[in-house]
Order: structure tokens, then sequence, then C-alpha cells
């Protein structure tokens, strides 16, 4: 099955930049230790959402907002595509992520619809 | 009318068989098609089935192996005509595979129950949805009995059943017992959805729902077979322990009038012996292994109140130790505040009413009832009554349960009378 993993933390621009570097080599092992399992198709990390756009329509009549959908202190920081067995396999992807390992993040896990 | 006894005996073996059988059949039908809607319909046409043909042949020597058979049977006859899909066609092909086979695998059927109690305890589940999957598929209840037991319409639980078995199928939760380095947190996750069940039925068997007892039976009927399922698991024995020794004191717990009884007030001989002794050598065996968890702890302190042959005998020094026991394991204010009044029985009540009021300066507590009724209980005890008046005044505006709101009014009507009655203290 295949599942999105929405890597889901605070932006703090106030981040210790060692701990920064820290967390993106952490990301990297990681994203190559699920690459090399074949659970991993693909991912990424998001710009900032100071950089985000909202689309929606109200009434009919397109709205184009700046910044993200939902005005929550928790933001989606980056996503990644993941293929595994099961959501077992999914959860313990998602658990090893440096995001909730050491970040005190948060990560959905979402099963997308088989094509 | 011995015709019409005879029947209903016959009738009283078919269900205790059904009762037995149903969870593993509907487990092993899961596993065959991938499809829960179809098991339970095709375990419901295999019950059905028997109670045609039994009564007449009689019990087959193995009656579970027959039921599942004949599950199977409907179920490939039903895909059979959905022959066109083909995420079916595969299935068909295992089932056509498997029917040949007349004798089932008796491991596999073990593991085909222990395979749904883990499924339907997933931690992926909202809480609520595990506890009707549990009881949907593993007991005999139906839709409407469990929507009664939880006191919502039977169009809820019928929603909530339907949209966890969609996630359970959509999120690709898995059908099996999980691997070893998982096992541990998923009994844990198991023994909560069972004990919360327990707690469904056994709170609210006094006052205006005593028929919700149902829960706590079924929850002593999962918990003994997910302990015959899975031997030699410490936690799971002082969690069917702790049901049982809780659960011998149900018909004592409430007067005639259905009001509740408290703990020392009730009559001892009224208690059941035999799920006492079960319980105690449950527990004797759980600590044996020697790790022990909450649940034994928990069992532990219930089998000190057991095994007292009076109120005044109760070792509660025992019971104080093992709350800070409990305390050090599972980090929570109810276990606080009911080590705070073992204390108080152990020490006397100003020792417990300085953890109480520790504990409400804490915060942690605002809103539970039983931390403003602790509280004025052991005012009271101290004779200070106009402290231990407010007090039960405000436990009556949080409390919702009947029994104990009858219970606190009728403490207030006695801390606010002129006579000061007997000074005895009731522990929650």
């Amino acid at each position: 099955m295949r599942y999105l993993m929405l890597i889901c933390g605070t932006e703090s621009p106030d981040t210790p930049v060692d701990l920064e570097e820290d967390l993106d080599e952490d990301t990297t092992d990681w994203a190559a230790e699920m690459g090399r399992r074949g659970v991993r198709e693909q991912g990424s990390r998001l710009r900032p959402t100071s950089t985000a756009t909202t689309i929606r329509t109200e009434n009919g009549e397109l709205l184009v907002s700046d910044g993200p959908f939902a005005e929550t202190k928790e933001q989606i920081l980056g996503f990644d595509l993941i293929e595994c067995a099961d959501l077992d396999e999914a959860i313990e992807v998602a658990s090893r992520h440096p995001v909730v390992k050491s970040l005190g993040g948060t990560i959905e896990v979402r099963p997308l619809w088989p094509t | 009318m011995a015709d019409v006894t005879g029947d209903a005996e016959t009738l009283a073996t078919l269900d205790a068989v059904f009762r037995e059988e149903r969870g593993q059949v509907v487990a092993t039908l899961i596993r065959l098609t991938g499809d829960w809607d179809l098991a339970e319909e095709c375990t419901q046409e295999s019950l059905a089935k028997a109670l045609e043909h039994w009564p007449a042949d009689g019990i087959p020597r193995k009656p579970g192996a027959w039921l599942t058979t004949t599950a199977r049977n409907h179920a490939l006859n039903r895909l059979r005509r959905k022959e066109t899909e083909f995420a079916k066609l595969r299935e068909v092909a295992s089932l056509a595979q498997l029917k040949d086979h007349d004798d089932v695998d008796q491991s596999g059927i073990v593991d085909d129950r222990l395979r749904l109690i883990f499924t339907c305890c997933h931690p992926a589940l909202p809480l609520d949805g595990r506890v009707a999957l549990t009881l949907r598929t593993l007991t005999g209840l139906t839709t409407a009995e469990i929507a009664h037991a939880f006191l919502v319409s039977e169009a809820t639980m019928s929603q909530r059943l339907v949209r966890t078995k969609r996630k359970i199928r959509d999120a690709g939760i898995p059908y099996r017992v999980p691997p070893p380095h998982l096992l541990p947190e998923r009994v844990n996750g198991v023994l909560g959805v069972l004990y919360l069940l327990f707690n469904e039925g056994y709170a609210a068997s006094t006052g205006e729902h005593p028929t919700r007892h149902e829960l706590c039976a079924e929850a002593v009927y999962l918990t003994r077979t997910l302990a015959r399922l899975m031997p030699g698991e410490p936690e799971i024995l002082g969690l069917l322990a702790l049901m049982l020794l809780q659960d011998s004191r149900r018909s004592a717990r409430q007067d005639e009038a259905g009001e509740l009884v408290l703990l020392e007030d009730q009559d001892r001989g009224r208690w059941d012996a035999a799920a006492i002794a079960e319980g105690v050598e449950l527990l004797d065996v759980a600590m044996k292994l020697e790790a022990p968890g909450p649940y034994q702890i928990q069992a532990a302190i219930a089998a000190c109140h057991a095994t007292a042959r009076t109120a005044a005998e109760t070792d509660w020094p025992q019971i104080a130790a093992l709350y800070t026991r409990l305390a050090q394991l599972v980090p929570s204010a109810v276990v606080e505040l009911n080590r705070a009044v073992a204390v108080a029985m152990a020490e006397g009540p100003a020792a417990g009413l300085t953890l109480v009021e520790a504990l409400a300066a804490s915060g942690r507590l605002d809103g539970y009832h039983l931390l403003p009724a602790t509280r004025a209980e052991l005012l009271r005890r101290l004779d200070r009554r106009s402290e231990a008046a407010e007090g039960f005044r405000e436990a009556l505006e949080l409390a919702r349960n009947p029994a104990e709101r009858n219970h606190l009014a009728r403490r207030l009507a006695e801390v606010t009378h002129p006579r000061a009655p007997h000074s005895r203290f009731d522990g929650p």
C-alpha cells in the first residue's frame, strides 16, 4: 500500500544552527535508508509557510490568499511518499523519522487511493 | 411440558457452543476472505444452519470445525457469484484450495482468534471503535445489544462499526498477531480495551443501568480467552485476576433499592468466594513470573480487600505501599488520590488529607468529583464539619452517577445535621 507521510512541526526560525544541521543530516540518512529498503518513493522538505499560497472558492468566486490553509501552530514541513506492506510498517517507518525522534514533531500517515 | 424443557435445554447448550465458537469462526473467515462483513454474515448463516440440523442430528464432535466449514462454503458460494471481480477471484482460488480439507488446523484457528483480537484493538483505530468491534466480532452480542450497553442508538453504533471496519481495510491495518518487538505494547493496548469494557459495565452496574453488567461478563470472557491463547503473560493473568476480584463484589455493591453500598459496609458473605479464590490463584501464578505490572498491582490491591474477613482487618499499610508502587509505574493523579485514601486509613485522616490537599493544589484533578468527595470524607472524619459540607456540595455538582449522587447527598445531610453521626470513614 502507498502512504503519504505529512511531516508536521513548528516552524522555528530560531532553531540553533547546529541542531538544524544535525536534523538535516539525520533526515538525509533516514531518506537514504528508506530508499535502500525500497520503501520511500519520493519526498521533499517544503519551503516555509511564508511562501505558501492557498486557493479556494467562496460562492463561486476564486479566492487566493497568502499563507497555509490552517492557522495552526504546527505546519507541514515536508512529505514523503512511501510504499509499505501495511499500516504497521508505515508506522514503523514514520517512527524512525528524525522529526518524530528528536524534534517533538508529528507525522500524519495517510493511505492513498489505489490506482 | 417435558418437551419444552428439553428444547430449552438444547437451545441453552447450542447457545453455549455458539458463544464459545463464534469468535473463532468469524476470525478464520476474515483471514480466508479478507472481508469482515462477509465473514460475519457467513458465520451467522452457519449458526442458522446449525440451529436447523443439530437439534435433530446432535452436536458434531468438533462443532467449531463444522461451523467453520459451513461458513466457508457459504463464503465460497457467495464469492463465486461475484467472480467478475479480480481481487475476489484470488480469494475464491484460495477458498477452493481449502475446501477439500476437512480437518481444520487447530493451531491456525488459535492464531485466527488472536489475529482478530489484535486487529480489533489496533492503536490506529478510534478507542470507541476498538471496544465496539471487539464486542461485535468476538462475542455473540448484536449491534443492537452493544448500542444498548453503550447508551447510544443502534444507528450510531452501526455507523461506528462500519467506520472502524472501513479504516482497517482502507488504512491497511494488518490482520495478524504483531511480531515480537511490537507485542508488549500491543498486548497492553488489548488489555486497555478489555479493562475499559469491564469498567464501562462495572461503573454503571448500579442504579439506572444494572443490565450493563453484561459488559463485565463479556470482558471477563474475552480476557479469559486471551489468557488461554497467550499463556504465561503475567499482565493478562493480572487483569483477569483484577476483573474477577472486583466483580466478586457485584451482588453486594447495591442494596434492594439499588443504592450503592460502600466497600466497608458491604455484606462480605455475599461476595463471590469462588471468584475471589480464582482471582487470588491467578494473581499468584502471575507474580511467580516475576514481571510486575500495573494490572498485577491493582489485582494485589483488590486481593487485599477481597481477603480481609472484615473491613477493620484490611491491610491498609500494604495497600498504601502497593499504590506507591503503582504510582511509580503509571504516573496518574487518580492513583495518587487512591494512595491518599489508603494512607488515611493506615496512618490517620490528617496524613491522607495532606496528600489530598497537595493534589487539589496541583489542579491535576480539577472537575473530578472524587477529589472533593474524598477531601470532604477526610474532613468529616476530622470533625471539620462545615468544610466537609462544602466539599460534599462541590462533589455533588460534579458527580453524574445517580447512586454516587445519592450517597453524597446522604453524607451532606449528615454533616449539616446538628447531631454528630457515628464517625466512620468510607473510602471511594
